[in-house]
């Protein structure tokens, strides 16, 4: 089962997107910030990180900054943002992020993005 | 007995709330544990349910009630070798990576805090002497510092329950301890090897002289402070360490909840969090 | 063995700093090329009861986190309305970092941000509205659940409301039932709010 890391300070967002995400049938940790998402990632390496862009302590940014630095299996990254300008998505792009969402998000969006990201057929 | 209950929807809510806080998620599995200790405090802090409860801890202006809560959520016993993965990551991950990089001979510092009754601070001693082969190589120094001058005397006498003891392997104790009456009682060596002090954490002129330290232990302390003097605690232990030390934290702790300075670094045996080495 | 033990005088490093510690001094070593100093200078100004203005200043220009942490620190204990003032400014800085380390800041000052919290939450700016929402998440205030109704009732931003909702699960009361519901009727197209206001309503009437 392909393993996914949300990260998010909201506490609802992170239901919301747990909730798709296990019903299409992927595994779901959470963190509140970058450095507890770096914790996390430490320990065992995801297959795809959902990244949140305004976090306490450190932000989605300085989290996938962090995280395309470490000497651990890399991967896809999606970054979720409220800002809609090309130049919030340079910058996400820039720090390593693979896709860019809006928020707030949509489930079908979400999940196309997702599989996208994983490799896996869009059918 | 009381007929306070905690509804799933209460219980949700205070699980998210306590893992925003402090880090600590609870699982399903510890519903009993969570609800009765919630029940009491819901009960010792004059409340009818748990909605009034939750509000005292969630607005409560000193945040008093969520310390205490904390204090019995979470279970601080000090004994020896407690958490040993630490001291494992220490002799082989951490000194290994000091050493390294060391230009100097100058000796290596470790300030364990709180010291409590110094269990922590003469594991690490035993640690040393048995599991690090540098110790022939480098001097060392162990300074412990607690707020409570009582429990420093204590932890400068050095005396034992069985308890306390009971983690270690018996020729340790045969090595480093001497059978007393009253208990088990560290060797004067091992004593000689640890300096006391009495210091407050978050005040600025007690701190303002530890500098230049290696390692810093600090385990079990800042989860039962409020989130500003645990930022502050952090800052004291940023300018306390050389550029690249390292701080060990509790076990259900995590710098995640306190401070963005330190880098996180993933050793085999701990996660422990690092000084950079350089300004940024 | 190779444990050593020196006198406590002098196992703990005498005091490095050289500089005399009166406060215009300190205010002139916040400006110091030497990152360890300003932190040191950083630190002390919290005793300084008029120091907010000169530490909001050298924030804005600070670039060693070391340092801004420190500062940040000093202002929430000097917590006056320089210090707040300042730190509202920060809201709109295109900093991530200095944004998030105000908003921590401010969480811990709720007398002297709940004045200014209502013009906050109704600033042009959508991202400051998002800020304010989110000091509100800690805010140890009485106010905090009638000022997110407010937004959840008003704010035509689908993003203010997510956020205020986020919160609204927390610290929801009977009060929110019908502000909820009548989101969840202005945002019909938006599964998160649907989602998120069909947890706060669960969470208000299971409880």
């Amino acid at each position: 089962m392909k393993r996914i890391l949300i990260v998010d300070d909201a506490a609802t967002v992170r239901m919301f997107h747990r909730t798709i995400l296990e019903k299409a049938g992927y595994a779901v940790e959470e963190a509140v910030n970058g450095i507890e998402a770096l914790e996390k990632c430490l320990q065992t390496p995801f297959d795809l990180y959902l990244v949140d862009v305004n976090m306490p302590k450190l932000d989605g940014y300085g989290f996938l900054q962090e995280l395309r630095g470490l000497d651990i299996p890399q991967a896809p990254a999606v970054m979720i943002s409220t800002e809609a300008e090309d130049s919030d998505r340079n910058r996400a792009y820039a720090a390593g992020a693979n896709a860019y969402l809006i928020k707030p998000s949509k489930p079908d969006q979400l999940l196309l993005q997702v599989r996208l990201m994983l490799g896996e057929s869009l059918s | 007995m009381t007929d306070i209950t905690i509804s799933d929807e209460d219980f949700q809510k205070f699980r998210e709330f306590f893992y925003r806080k402090t880090g600590i998620q609870f699982e399903s599995t510890k519903r009993y544990f969570v609800d009765k200790r919630l029940v009491e405090r819901i009960v010792e802090t004059g409340n009818e349910n748990f909605r009034g409860y939750f509000t005292l801890l969630r607005f409560q202006a000193s945040g008093e009630e969520l310390q205490q809560l904390t204090n019995l959520m979470t279970v601080n016993e000090t004994y020896f070798f407690r958490e040993e993965y630490q001291f494992k990551c220490l002799v082989e991950s951490i000194l290994p990576e000091i050493t390294t990089r060391k230009t100097d001979h100058s000796p290596l510092r470790v300030w364990i805090m709180p010291s409590s009754s110094g269990e922590e601070a003469y594991s690490v001693a035993i640690y040393l002497l048995e599991y690090w082969a540098g110790i022939n190589d480098w001097d060392i120094e162990i300074i412990s510092s607690d707020i409570d001058t009582r429990i420093l005397t204590h932890a400068r006498k050095g005396l034992y329950s069985a308890r306390s003891v009971q983690e270690l392997p018996a020729k340790f104790l045969l090595r480093y301890f001497k059978r007393t009456e009253e208990g088990y009682q560290i060797n004067e060596d091992l004593r000689q090897s640890v300096e006391f002090t009495r210091v407050n954490l978050v005040e600025r002129a007690d701190t303002r002289a530890y500098r230049n330290f290696d390692v810093i232990f600090c385990r079990n302390l800042l989860i039962y402070f409020d989130d500003i003097s645990r930022k502050a605690a952090a800052e004291t232990f940023y300018d306390a360490l050389k550029p690249g030390g390292y701080i060990c934290l509790g076990h259900s702790e995590s710098m995640s909840r306190i401070s963005s300075l330190y880098k996180v670094r993933k050793f085999p045996e701990a996660i422990v969090y690092q000084k950079p080495m350089e300004n940024r | 063995m190779a444990f050593i033990k020196k006198q406590t005088s002098e196992s703990i490093n005498e005091d490095e700093r050289t500089q005399p510690r009166d406060c215009e001094n300190l205010v002139i070593q916040l400006d110091s090329p030497d990152p360890v100093a300003r932190r040191w200078a950083a630190r002390d100004l919290a005793d300084c009861p008029e120091a907010s203005s000169a530490l909001v200043s050298r924030l804005n220009r600070e670039s060693d986190i070391s340092v801004r942490e420190l500062i940040l620190s000093s202002l929430t204990s000097l917590g006056d309305e320089v210090a707040v003032a300042g730190l509202i400014e920060c809201l709109r800085s295109e900093d991530v970092g200095l944004r998030n380390e105000s908003i921590e800041v401010m969480k811990h000052l709720p007398d002297e941000v709940s004045p200014i919290m209502q013009n906050l939450l109704v600033d042009d700016n959508v991202d400051v509205r998002i800020f304010a929402v989110n000091i509100l998440e800690s805010l140890r205030h009485p106010d905090v659940e009638s000022w997110l109704i407010e937004v959840i009732e008003h704010d035509q931003n689908v993003n203010v409301c997510a956020t205020a909702l986020d919160l609204l699960v927390e610290v929801g009361s009977k009060d929110a039932e019908q502000p909820i519901t009548r989101l969840k009727a202005r945002f019909t197209e938006e599964p998160f709010i649907q989602f998120a206001a069909d947890l706060a309503l669960k969470r208000i009437t299971e409880a």
